[in-house]
């Protein structure tokens, strides 16, 4: 009895931690396709071009993982909001087909740059010494990574609920997701909103890319593997919400730990099985509001 | 139109009439998509050789390697890539191939159209049994897993619980040292089969971790899987445990092994090939593929494998000074021995496979940095999977 419960407890916490890696990538992709209705497959691709400006700057110029997190954040933020200036605003008002084809196509570009300048192997990861190892619970020992993790995410999800629901931008851009032609003909400038808004979800991703590169290995297939479950994320969580994706990341994160760990054979679809059951019951996701 | 379609015609003509011999070999190889570090690995063996032996060719004798993508696991692919090869490019010989479903998909084509077929990856055991024209000088997961099965029941594991991915060269893999484990009185503990790419290893490895046997048996992909795995590994603290990791080589191939970091300490493999290994062809072959590539790259297996496969090409070139026939192609390969980086190395003359050692390695530290080190040879080994099946 005891072991199992020191194993679920184990499960639970590491499902726990792959849930906030999963959160800080997609909540980007959902403040953006749920504001800007724009389907943005490419959003992997930025959490993957975070992740190795983070891993390179701390293995080649051993920045300290704070700055080289902080780099991630700004730098691939700044490249989404050229790209959303100059090629996303082209296609705000094309249909959806055209809007997935740029996007993977915009993948398909990032993986190549990234395997020409990096290789094809997946980037070793040295996390700096405070992180590794273990931290102690009094009962048990847990990794001091995932613990890391999960206070980050945790901190993160209260800072965004702030940003979002307490400030004037916040409103500006709650405004703007409920009814945008409204919002402009108060006075909202959308168009620098969804540049700014594009510009936060891409960095938010790139962090998100750079804390998780222990666990989703950065490699230039990044993009692509992981792409369907920040997809899944934002399907279950809704469009254009801060707590959607993040009840969406905990059921799929700790829901595909805990099934593979008790029924292992069936463990993998349960990832597939959840989500269909959660969009028969509300096709619009749990917090989807349209 | 007709004009431009005569001129590579003329050319190849006056080539002919010039007496220089040029021996087509069709590569087929995953260069592109998600799984291409396999590929890089198996072009960067090709490379090395073409370097290193293409002047050795007999005079007046040329090589051309027609380089085809199949992009991944795509029979489909791989099928029609090997069809055009055969008849639009007229290829004289085939070689490549990381995957084996590709491999048999390409299988049927080669004995039609009798081109030699040299496997330079793909480890279904099954496949060279597909076809009179296919030989392999890579392995099979028979091979290294089978001998590891029964190795650890000799030296103290009393029970393991396998964890592999839930595809063939997993399957094949535990199969393998289930057999050859419980034959030598082991025991297993529990087993499970994870999807090709998880994201996170957690759950299963605590699963094996609750099961407390001796060691736990796994098989994934190598690359990134590997590392993903280790790190559950050392997360879940197995090894502070007591329980040891064991597998073939693939779980930590030389090129990733600087990635894993210090988690992978202790790991026992059972393979073919580690850069680390003390021959002096494998100290030459090394020290030519840092010159060539970058000082801090190590070549894993599928480099050493690559290479061998040129030779075994240039092998049967340089005895038919160009001109290939594939019967004699067939009978120069059979029997052909080659001394490798990976140690000595056969095809066998019945089944067309590859007999070679298999060495029992630790990642070990050595001078700073994680190693394959080889502490046992079990040498001459043919695969055992075609032993247990001979056909009656």
């Amino acid at each position: 009895m005891d072991t199992i419960f020191s194993a679920l407890v184990s499960i639970l916490f590491h499902g726990l931690a792959f849930a906030m890696v999963l959160y800080i990538v997609s909540v980007g992709l959902s403040l953006t396709m749920g504001l800007m209705g724009f389907v943005n497959l490419a959003h992997g691709a930025f959490a993957m071009v975070g992740g190795y400006v983070a891993v390179t700057l701390m293995n080649s110029l051993a920045v300290p993982f704070g700055f080289a997190l902080l780099a991630a954040f700004l730098l691939t933020g700044l490249i989404s909001a050229i790209l959303e200036r100059t090629l996303y605003t082209r296609l705000y008002g094309a249909a959806e087909l055209e809007q997935v084809l740029f996007t993977i196509g915009l993948i398909f570009m990032a993986s190549a740059a990234m395997r020409k300048l990096f290789g094809p192997i997946a980037l070793p990861v040295h996390l700096p010494a405070m992180l590794e190892g273990q931290l102690s619970l009094g009962f048990r020992t847990v990794p001091m990574y995932r613990a890391f993790l999960i206070g980050f995410g945790f901190i993160l999800i209260l800072a965004l609920w702030l940003g979002i629901e307490r400030t004037r931008f916040g409103a500006r851009l709650r405004a703007a997701v409920d009814n945008r032609r409204m919002a402009e003909s108060i006075g909202i400038d959308t168009s620098l909103l969804f540049t700014l808004t594009f510009a936060l979800g891409s960095g938010l991703a790139a962090l998100g890319g750079g804390l998780g590169a222990d666990i989703l290995a950065i490699y230039p297939g990044y993009a692509t593997e992981y792409l369907v479950y920040f997809l899944m994320v934002v399907a279950v969580g809704g469009l254009g919400s801060i707590r959607g994706p993040f009840v969406a990341a905990l059921l799929l994160g700790i829901g595909d730990n805990a099934c593979k760990y008790l029924v292992p054979e069936f463990g993998a679809f349960f990832l597939y099985v959840a989500m269909i059951a959660v969009l028969m019951w509300r096709p619009n996701g749990l917090f989807g509001r349209v | 139109m007709r004009i431009r379609l005569l001129l590579p015609l003329l050319f190849a003509m006056t080539a002919l009439s010039a007496q220089a011999q040029t021996v087509k070999i069709g590569v087929i190889n995953t260069y592109s998509g998600p799984l291409a570090a396999a590929g890089d690995q198996m072009e960067r063996g090709i490379k090395l050789w073409m370097k290193l032996h293409e002047k050795d060719l007999p005079p007046g004798v040329k090589v051309e390697l027609i380089r085809r993508d199949d992009t991944g696991v795509n029979p489909e692919v791989a099928k029609r890539l090997a069809q055009e090869l055969i008849t639009r490019d007229h290829v004289n010989l085939l070689t490549g191939v990381i995957w084996t479903p590709n491999a048999l998909a390409i299988a049927p084509l080669v004995t039609e159209a009798k081109v030699p077929f040299v496997i330079m990856n793909a480890g279904g055991s099954v496949i060279t049994t597909k076809s009179p024209y296919i030989a392999r000088v890579s392995f099979t997961l028979w091979q290294s897993n089978y001998a590891l099965g029964a190795w650890a029941a000799k030296h103290g594991i009393k029970t393991a619980y396998t964890l592999v991915s839930d595809f063939a060269p997993g399957i094949d893999s535990e199969a393998a040292f289930t057999k050859s484990f419980t034959d030598g009185g082991g025991k297993i503990a529990g087993s499970a089969r994870m999807p090709v790419t998880t994201p996170d290893y957690v759950p299963f490895m605590q699963r094996a971790k609750d099961a407390k046997p001796d060691a736990v048996f796994v098989f994934v992909p190598a690359a990134k899987e590997a590392t993903g795995l280790m790190k559950a590994f050392g997360d879940l603290g197995l090894r502070d445990a007591g329980i040891k990791l064991i597998g073939p080589g693939d779980i930590t191939t030389d090129e990733e092994l600087p990635g894993m970091g210090d988690t992978a300490l202790g790991t026992i493999t059972m393979q073919h090939y580690s850069s680390y290994g003390q021959r002096p062809e494998n100290k030459a072959f090394v020290a030519a593929y840092k010159e060539m590539f970058a000082p801090k790259d190590e070549p894993g297996f599928m480099v050493a494998d690559s290479y061998d496969g040129m030779a075994a090409l240039f092998h049967v070139i340089t005895e038919q000074k160009g001109v290939i026939d594939p019967d004699k192609t067939m009978a120069l390969l059979k029997g052909w021995t080659f001394a490798s980086p990976r140690g000595p190395i056969t095809i066998d003359a019945d089944t067309r496979d590859i007999v070679q050692n298999e060495y029992l390695r630790e990642v070990r530290k050595i001078d700073g940095q994680n190693r394959n080190v080889e502490l046992e040879t079990i040498p001459a080994v043919k695969d055992p999977w075609k032993e247990i099946n001979k056909p009656k």
